[in-house]
């Protein structure tokens, strides 16, 4: 997964595209994901360090994940390796 | 380490345009009790998905449309209308509060009867009664509503086998200014054959003419329309005084008051739209009162209001079974109670409310039930907060017509539980088993067996 490395990211989980000028609302934990990605962890090591932290079955999370990237996939913020 | 709660990965895109003329909240607080009572405990005690009944929420509803047209008119009687929820512990609680029985079929009859309902004290409408039935309705005293003609002929024929005199009032239907006007039930008012049936009834000299009857629709968004209807079976009873010197000793106005919940279609919710009691109460107090009775003569005024009374106090417990994704992107939430046991979601846009926690974050969600059918959808599109499978979900105003127009269809039918006034819950219908659906059917010889 290759994550748009331009993309503002605040506190709040107030996310910009200076690219396309879209703004996006993200929750905590859309935006930790998001910032791992940007520091270059694979899938698996999301998965590993979300379960670590959240009260989440591994299974679960890996279904939300697919769909939380799908939608990043389609509002162009993450590539899938080529 | 202590873990964090978990919430579902969530993002949506800022859309910028001109704000919807009709926008309103929509962030409706979790219902985590309902009652007093916790809906996670209701969950694990009864089941999921469950039908919960507010015994303070009907009791409260009567009073308020009692006081309403109790304060405007002086003889008021309510009929609970069976067919609207005929669970026996919910009639009693209308027959605690003063209701009479207001029943549209044999089966409902005898279920009155069995609920102790004073037989005298039951109005029997609908338009398929059996001769035996109204041979039975005639002994026991009850009123009977004349829905037609052939009717009318075969209680004349009753009447004369047996002892009693019918104690009747005919079934009317009008134009009050509504569509679609309801002309199914009962003879109409405009083209004379409401007048032509009171000739026949007095005529006969066989029949104790009691009242006059309308129901002039269901879920009735214009007080007014009942104004008119009121004005019109006044006239008829003024004809009755002037051609038969005949008083009559009620005037019954049905049912058809719109609850609060919110119709499909509509840009604004049931509850700040839909007309209140005191509307109702005031068109229909005022329309008789201005008619041609005197203080003395003012026939007792009869009402079968059924949703309006019960809906509110319904509600059904749902279990998230999964959250998918459609192929337009749109997300969709399934869950474990489908238009099987909530008929209205064809009508309503339901109030949903999560029974917990509730996220800061919401999307657009389509709500389906577990049917294997398309058809099978709660609500098309909801803002709701993020849910994770097995969270719980309240589906709101479901108390009017699901426990008697659900069907049993690919799943048992779930747990019916009451909360009384001191918050303890009681189950008054139980959950269905495999011998509730399969103990009346029998396999012929031939079919017992199969390799």
């Amino acid at each position: 997964m290759k994550i748009n490395q331009n993309l503002a990211v605040s506190e709040s989980g107030f996310l910009f595209n200076p690219g396309t000028g879209e703004s996006f609302t993200v929750n905590p934990i859309g935006a930790e994901i998001i910032a791992l990605f940007r520091k270059g962890m694979t899938q698996d090591q999301v998965i590993d360090s979300i379960t670590d932290q959240y009260h989440v079955d591994r299974n679960t999370f890996e279904k939300d994940l697919q769909d939380f990237t799908g939608i990043l996939k389609t509002y162009s913020l993450l590539k899938q390796d080529d | 380490m202590e873990k964090k709660i978990y919430e579902r990965p969530h993002i949506v895109r800022f859309e910028t345009g001109m704000p919807g003329k009709f926008g309103m909240r929509n962030d409706l607080p979790p219902t985590t009790h309902i009652d007093g009572v916790a809906v996670s405990e209701l969950v694990t005690r009864f089941g999921s998905p469950l039908f919960v009944l507010s015994e303070n929420s009907i009791r409260t509803a009567y009073r308020k449309l009692y006081k309403a047209f109790s304060t405007r008119y002086p003889k008021v009687q309510f009929a609970w209308s069976y067919k609207t929820n005929y669970l026996s512990a919910v009639c009693n609680i209308f027959h605690q509060e003063g209701s009479w029985a207001e029943v549209v079929s044999g089966f409902e009859y005898d279920k009155a009867i069995s609920n102790g309902v004073d037989p005298r004290k039951i109005i029997f409408n609908g338009p398929a009664k059996t001769r035996e039935e109204l041979v039975k309705a005639t002994e026991n005293g009850s009123l009977i509503h004349i829905d037609h003609l052939d009717e009318l002929y075969l209680l004349i024929d009753v009447a004369g086998s047996v002892s009693q005199k019918p104690r009747v009032a005919i079934r009317v239907n009008m134009d009050t200014g509504i569509y679609p006007m309801w002309d199914r039930f009962g003879f109409n008012y405009e083209n004379g054959q409401a007048w032509d049936a009171l000739n026949k009834i007095m005529h006969s000299g066989k029949l104790d003419l009691m009242g006059l009857h309308t129901h002039i629709g269901t879920f009735i968004m214009s007080a007014n329309a009942y104004a008119v209807a009121a004005s019109k079976l006044a006239d008829l009873a003024r004809s009755l005084q002037q051609k038969f010197n005949h008083h009559l000793k009620y005037l019954d106005l049905g049912g058809g008051f719109a609850s609060k919940n919110t119709l499909k279609g509509s840009y604004l919710p049931g509850s700040d739209t839909n007309p209140s009691f005191n509307e109702y109460a005031e068109a229909i107090s005022s329309a008789l009162i201005n008619s041609h009775f005197t203080q003395g003569e003012l026939p007792l005024l009869i009402l079968e209001t059924g949703r309006a009374l019960i809906d509110e106090a319904g509600y059904i417990l749902s279990t998230v079974i999964a959250n998918k994704r459609m192929s337009t992107g749109r997300r969709a939430t399934i869950i474990d109670a489908g238009v099987s046991l909530l008929f209205t979601a064809f009508w309503y846009q339901h109030q949903i409310t999560v029974a917990q926690g509730n996220s800061q974050y919401r999307e657009d969600t389509s709500l389906y039930g577990p049917l294997c059918m398309n058809i099978d959808c709660i609500r098309d599109s909801i803002n709701l907060p993020l849910m994770n499978v097995n969270d719980h979900v309240v589906i709101h105003n479901t108390g009017a017509y699901n426990l008697t127009q659900w069907m049993q269809f690919i799943h048992l039918r779930p747990n019916v539980v009451l909360i009384d006034e001191k918050s303890n819950a009681h189950i008054v219908r139980n959950k269905e088993d495999q011998d509730s659906v399969n103990g009346n059917e029998m396999i012929p010889e031939h079919l017992a067996k199969f390799e």
